[in-house]
């Protein structure tokens, strides 16, 4: 998703408030970018920190400033910087960190981000946006660059099915019909789920949805035809990020404020390291039983 | 010798209603808000133009620049009267963004040169006039995120950005001495690139150095103060980091700085 994201903020340089920080990362991606901005391409070298704090002070004299890094680079580094600096000063600063969940695979657990929208979304006025696959990219740039407070962009690796077509990025989109349990998933994560249950018999196969855009706080954002078959037949979640602050405690707190009571509910989501060993991104996706496959068993359905 | 007289005086006013509004609030800060307050009043009403701005990167000195803001009538007296209160803007430390003369809200340290150079950076790429000045404390220096600031202004050649430091020797819980002892900090500074001047930061007569001065150079001022400054019973006393003013040691500051 990095290529689609430097051509989208490459298509924001005519904007001349457009300010793009990095905290020494990007090559062999932002190359482009760097070239179309110039001096309002800045490389704030190993310091995120500072990063994060330069570009609230470039906010407050009235630039449009992403501040790019590697995921938990991006948010967990500097968390009291976008805290205080930002999100307290209500900027519209937009952070972006690449390789979400267990991105990195096996460059180990400081490299991967299990907490970050969990974390982010926990600071006052902050959005999160999660777009599932490349095509998406351009649209949520597009909106990102557009609202008025701070915002966190997820990129992570496309994994849309071949042959697969998809509407155009909204936070929420129905990806295959299907007549059994509702299911949601956060982001790239819908791929992999898009592919398995497509081979599913329809009438009862889960009706998979994908959310691209977080918290969800709003029952009445959500679609009629997901909310029915979320009470007639129950809901299942999927996400690559861990427990606390995630999108299935959003939802399962929103649905049961609003009195929709799923038949049935069930959570997957990132368990962190189980075995205490390190590998791909797969890998780690199994450990936690996020495999389509694994949830399709757990949750009692014939492949 | 007129400004000399002038700063006398707004000098002496912002003291007394420094102290009446901490004794009022019962709340403290009021050494390290004396140390860094003649500093402040100096910058704000004899260096400082319209088109500059001021970060107080040791927030906890709110009560020095709440008081050096009233005295430029940016805040009013109702203003002051609120500190602390509830539904109060003004804040143990700086808020944001609701308040002229306040640019950006602080308090953790740390923060303020950060976005300080920021600001001096958007105003450089959009050829902006207007400096920015940022005083931080010297305890301060032991936050790895100013560090980190300074390679960046040197790096983006910020000469619109000019850093202060309030070296009155005391911090949280020890001297600086004593806790992470940085005795060479100009050098440091001008090892970080900055071009650093010792002042005297209670006397006009040396704080005069700090208006404009032409060039690339980026400035530094490590302002020697004195903790609690003008009221004996403060002076170089960590104590009067958290205490506040009780009825009689209100009076007593009062007379001295009235004697």
């Amino acid at each position: 998703m990095r290529a689609a994201a430097c051509n989208a903020w490459v298509n924001c340089v005519t904007d001349e408030g457009f300010l793009f920080l990095t905290g020494d990362l990007g090559y062999n991606a932002l190359e482009p970018l760097r070239e179309r901005l110039g001096e309002r391409f800045i490389n704030a070298g190993v310091a995120e920190q500072n990063m994060v704090s330069v570009g609230a002070g470039l906010a407050i004299e009235g630039m449009n400033v992403w501040i790019y890094s590697i995921a938990p680079f991006c948010y967990a580094r500097p968390y009291e910087q976008i805290r205080n600096d930002i999100c307290q000063h209500r900027l519209p600063v937009k952070l972006v960190g690449n390789g979400g969940g267990y991105g990195y695979g096996a460059q180990g657990a400081s490299h991967h981000a299990l907490e970050d929208y969990g974390a982010l979304l926990a600071l006052p006025g902050m959005r999160a946006f999660v777009p599932a696959f490349s095509v998406d990219v351009q649209e949520v740039v597009d909106r990102m660059h557009q609202i008025d407070h701070p915002g966190y962009l997820r990129l992570g690796r496309c994994e849309q099915p071949l042959g697969q077509e998809v509407e155009a990025f909204s936070p929420w989109r129905r990806l295959v019909r299907g007549g059994g349990i509702s299911m949601i998933a956060v982001g790239p994560l819908a791929g992999p789920f898009w592919q398995h249950i497509l081979s599913m018999t329809e009438s009862t196969r889960p009706d998979l949805w994908v959310l691209g855009e977080l918290p969800v706080t709003d029952m009445s954002n959500m679609p009629s035809d997901l909310l029915n078959n979320i009470e007639a037949n129950g809901l299942c979640v999927v996400e690559e990020h861990g427990l606390q602050g995630s999108a299935g405690q959003q939802l399962a707190a929103l649905l049961m404020g609003g009195g929709v009571m799923p038949p049935q509910f069930l959570h997957c989501y990132a368990k962190g390291y189980p075995s205490g060993t390190y590998g791909s991104q797969s890998f780690h996706r199994r450990e936690s039983g996020l495999e389509p496959g694994q949830v399709m068993e757990a949750l009692g359905i014939a492949p | 010798m007129e400004v000399a007289d002038n700063f006398i005086s707004i000098r002496k006013k912002a003291k007394e209603r420094l102290l009446r509004m901490h004794y009022e609030a019962g709340v403290g800060h009021i050494g390290g808000s004396l140390s860094a307050l003649d500093a402040m009043l100096y910058l704000h009403h004899y260096v400082m133009s319209t088109e500059d701005q001021f970060v107080l990167s040791k927030g906890h000195a709110a009560g020095a620049l709440y008081v050096t803001l009233w005295s430029r009538g940016i805040l009013q007296e109702s203003d002051l009267r609120s500190f602390h209160e509830d539904g109060t803007l003004l804040s143990g430390h700086p808020p944001p963004g609701r308040l002229g003369g306040i640019p950006v809200a602080t308090g953790s340290l740390g923060h303020g040169l950060p976005m300080a150079c920021g600001m001096a950076l958007a105003r450089k790429l959009k050829s902006r006039p207007g400096r920015i000045f940022c005083l931080c404390s010297d305890g301060e220096w032991q936050e790895g995120s100013n560090w980190e600031a300074l390679i960046f202004a040197r790096h983006h050649h910020l000469s619109n950005l000019v850093v202060l430091v309030d070296v009155n020797g005391l911090q949280g819980f020890g001297s600086t001495r004593a806790v992470a002892s940085m005795n060479d900090l100009g050098k440091h500074m001008e090892a970080f690139g900055l071009r650093t001047r010792e002042l005297d930061g209670h006397l006009e007569a040396s704080l005069e150095q700090m208006h404009a001065r032409s060039g690339e150079d980026r400035w530094c001022y490590l302002l020697q103060t004195v903790k609690g400054k003008g009221i004996s019973f403060m002076e170089n006393r960590l104590e009067w980091h958290y205490l506040p003013l009780d009825e009689a040691s209100y009076c007593q500051a009062l007379a001295e700085l009235n004697s």
